[in-house]
């Protein structure tokens, strides 16, 4: 006897698509920057607080850990802004056709990964 | 012939009609993502300009009553944006029913927490405490 013939899950029958992809990565790419919310209030309240709370939240950003969160949040900031923005267009009634959403995906992904090599190297030379 | 309903026949009995409120989560997310796109923009190029700064310069800065009311709209508007967008996230994932209750309430608590401690951190300075 065959088994029968049961529909599978979209995730388990699509290849990887542009769209598909950029669409799960915004998602994540939220999560990461609300979970970044919580570095920027640690940030923030060490700077009220004083000198020496500030002096150590300033040496854990310039970590090797605490900089390669931060060139993370950049790229998910720069990706989740551009997509956003896209999103904001499809909003609108604009840019739904296949062509046009698969190049505005990729200026997306070119722009996110331009902006935060722009973004550190601009932070490097402002570091000195 | 009896007049034609569009609605459910539990809707009429509970006799509750639209809230009139189902688009308001889409839309809120919607007002806030513009106004993060500039306040975001703004937030990054100021943390590239005091890149390596120390507190003396961070504070001078967040004294400076533009940069308070800017970086007050930031701090409201990131957690308010980015507790909707959680929503989402925990309504699609979570199928356990007391689970997703639980966790939408713990997210929003946490969200406006930190939330109203980085509003405060930002007067302290502001008013110079």
């Amino acid at each position: 006897m065959t088994p029968v013939e049961r529909p599978l899950s979209p995730f388990l029958i699509y290849k990887p698509q542009l769209t598909s992809v950029l669409s799960f990565s915004n998602r994540a790419a939220g999560v990461a920057l609300a979970v970044g919310t919580i570095f920027l209030v640690w940030w923030l309240v060490a700077a009220a607080t004083g000198e020496r709370a500030f002096a150590t939240a300033q040496w854990f950003f310039g970590s090797w850990l605490g900089l390669l969160l931060l060139l993370g949040w950049t790229l998910a900031f720069f990706f989740h802004l551009l997509n956003g923005v896209r999103h904001l267009f499809w909003d609108v009634g604009m840019g739904f056709d296949l062509r046009t959403t698969y190049a505005s995906g990729w200026a997306v992904v070119a722009g996110s990964f331009a902006l935060t090599v722009l973004a550190f190297a601009a932070g490097v030379a402002m570091r000195g | 012939m009896a007049r034609q309903s569009l609605r459910s026949p539990l809707g009429r009995a509970i006799g509750l009609g639209s809230a009139k409120h189902g688009a308001d989560h889409w839309w809120a997310q919607r007002v806030s993502a513009v106004a993060l796109i500039l306040l975001g923009l703004w937030f990054a190029a100021s943390l590239i300009a005091h890149a390596g700064a120390d507190h003396g310069a961070v504070v001078a800065w967040l004294r400076n009553p533009i940069t308070a009311i800017l970086m007050l709209l930031l701090v409201a508007t990131t957690f308010y944006h980015a507790a909707l967008g959680l929503q989402v996230v925990i309504e699609d994932y979570v199928h356990s029913e007391w689970l997703k209750v639980s966790s939408l309430v713990a997210m929003w608590l946490i969200s406006m927490g930190l939330a109203v401690a980085g509003i405060f951190a930002v007067l302290r300075i502001a008013f110079g405490g």
